[in-house]
């Protein structure tokens, strides 16, 4: 390794490399360049593997062979066969890959810091030789390793939440809060004496309480937080990366791990933003385990509007612009398809048909963009809260498929609503709102009856959203 | 290199980070959040040099396991999203062929 760092082509190449990565998410700013960032970025990790291989004396190049092929063939399958409705999970689990990966990597330059170039060997009066492990890298081997367990473990529930696999629930165990920042303190400690004396049982200790303390966050935490969870994990990820970039004074993966952590993060804000929640909050966990104080109590004898397909086909094919407001439900539901032909319907009659997409809607962020994107809506279609909140006062119809507290106006009138002061669709401004809700009984995430069912102008279609838009296709003929 | 060349290297790249994401459209947050994994796989190259090196023979199996994790999310988050960023389009397709798909 320290050869190999004096060869400035090397450090080139994964500057180069490094660079690539950059680029690759500049590419996102638009979908137009996107394509092309993505190839870029697989440019930058073909120039860092092939530089690390060729710079390398390989003493087994089969077996590295073999494992590339047989991981890469997975994740290509996967990549092909996956719906993407599943998304959210599948970026949960690769999340929990990274994690473990960086554990992995951990371990083995622990157990073999000669190959890293990490250990200075010490060779004793009596004995075998020691590698001692340099001070620096043995902080940044302990960070790498705790950062990528909690990023495993954590990745996990909320894989297995987001797969429904576990309740969406949030579990409460007595006394968290107090047993997670012992668990924090206590890796903080063994960090820190790791570093003055290199000892392997305090290295698997933080390893050890790392796994846990990433369970134990995240199972609080209920399935419509998730997308800030599964952006801090983003986060994680990449900080673990960049440990490890740390510790093998690698360009590449530092670059990597600082452009990962800090779009992770700024993902994370933006949820919170949108929900009007601060990160700590979120990830204090809780949140729609019980019912609001202005919960379902007051809602049961108010008055409410029931439509028909019929009802609704009449009134959009009337109107002259319909936004459609999708949420999670257009998801399960998985009727985003039948969804567009109602809107390439409605357009045959000359209506103007919009989408308006709430930044929390769905399990991740951006998820029901790439929902609408995968049945062919066109993304000029598909616009933001503050682009289009302006706009539901001179639209007729607003159509909200799958979406419940988004569109909640308590959220700007009631300050005992649990969702007070957070951002919302301004739907009720519509002459119309069409609501495609199960039925009446359920209320949304948050817990808190949703004011706009008991408005005049409001008319609730209850079904599953998927047969609902079915019959309105039909009933538009 | 020296650790504070690391350091300025790593700060740098922070602030890059913040103001690249920032201009990332919210609708290619999904895309960003799985090409972001893929690229977080660059790890990998941890993993080869663990698994290339001869001398512990558990750190090698280790590496190599490594390296299949990574190359799973390598492959895997490159492809998703090369798949996810084919679907997204501008107005005026044409309408035949698009029909005929879901049909």
């Amino acid at each position: 390794m320290h050869e190999v760092a004096a060869n400035p082509w090397v450090a080139l190449a994964y500057l180069i490399a490094g660079v690539c990565f950059i680029l690759a998410l500049r590419g996102l700013s638009s979908p137009a360049t996107s394509q092309r960032g993505n190839r870029l970025g697989m440019i930058g990790m073909g120039i860092a593997v092939v530089t690390t291989l060729v710079t390398h004396e390989i003493a087994s190049l089969p077996e590295i062979l073999i494992a590339i092929a047989i991981g890469g063939g997975i994740g290509f399958v996967i990549a092909r066969k996956i719906a993407m409705t599943a998304m959210p999970q599948l970026v949960a689990a690769f999340h929990s890959l990274v994690g473990l990966a960086a554990v992995l990597v951990g371990v083995a330059a622990f157990l073999n810091p000669d190959a890293f170039g990490i250990a200075t060997l010490m060779v004793p009066l009596i004995g075998d030789p020691v590698a001692v492990i340099h001070t620096a890298s043995r902080v940044e081997l302990s960070l790498g390793v705790a950062i990528g367990a909690i990023t495993f473990s954590g990745s996990v529930i909320a894989f297995l939440k987001l797969n429904g696999t576990m309740g969406g629930k949030p579990i409460l165990l007595p006394a968290r809060h107090l047993l997670n920042l012992v668990i924090g303190a206590a890796i903080l400690l063994l960090i820190v004496y790791f570093t003055q004396g290199q000892s392997a049982w305090a290295f698997w200790a933080i390893a050890v309480l790392a796994f846990l303390i990433g369970f134990l966050l995240i199972v609080p935490i209920g399935g419509a937080d998730m997308p800030v969870v599964v952006s801090m994990l983003n986060s994680y990820s990449g900080w673990a990366a960049a440990a490890m970039g740390f510790t093998l004074g690698n360009t590449a993966m530092i670059i990597t791990g600082a452009l990962v952590g800090s779009s992770g993060a700024i993902l994370s804000y933006i949820m919170c933003r949108a929900m009007n929640r601060s990160f700590i909050s979120v990830i204090a966990g809780g949140f729609g385990a019980v019912a609001g104080p202005s919960g379902d109590g007051a809602a049961i004898d108010r008055p409410w509007k029931r439509g028909s397909a019929e009802d609704a086909a009449f009134l959009m094919s009337q109107a002259e612009q319909v936004i459609i407001v999708p949420g999670y439900g257009m998801a399960v539901a998985q009727a985003q398809h039948i969804l567009r032909e109602m809107a390439d319907k409605l357009k045959d009659e000359g209506v103007r048909v919009k989408y308006a997409i709430h930044p929390v809607a769905g399990r991740m962020p951006g998820h029901m963009n790439v929902l609408l994107a995968e049945a062919n809506v066109p993304y000029d279609e598909v616009f933001e809260l503050e682009d289009i909140n302006s706009e539901f006062a001179q639209t007729d119809v607003a159509f909200v498929i799958g979406a419940n507290d988004v569109t909640n106006p308590a959220a700007k009138t009631d300050k005992t609503s649990p969702i007070y002061g957070m951002p919302v669709l301004d739907v009720e401004k519509a002459g119309t709102v069409l609501f495609i809700k199960r039925s009446m009984g359920g209320v949304g995430y948050a817990g808190v009856d949703n004011e706009l069912f008991y408005r005049d102008n409001t008319m609730m279609l209850l079904a599953d959203a998927k047969k609902m838009v079915e019959e309105i296709v039909k009933a538009l003929g | 290199m020296t650790f504070i060349a690391v350091l300025s290297i790593f700060v740098m790249a922070c602030f890059v980070g913040y103001y690249v994401v920032w201009s990332v459209t919210p609708a290619l947050h999904t895309p960003l959040m799985a090409v972001t994994n893929a690229i977080s796989s660059v790890i990998i190259v941890g993993a080869l040099v663990a698994s290339a090196a001869a001398g512990s023979p558990v750190a090698k199996w280790l590496g190599l396991l490594a390296v299949v994790l990574a190359s799973v999310n390598i492959f895997g988050g490159f492809a998703v999203t090369a798949r996810m960023l084919a679907m997204y389009k501008k107005k005026e397709r044409p309408a035949a062929t698009e029909e005929k798909r879901h049909a």
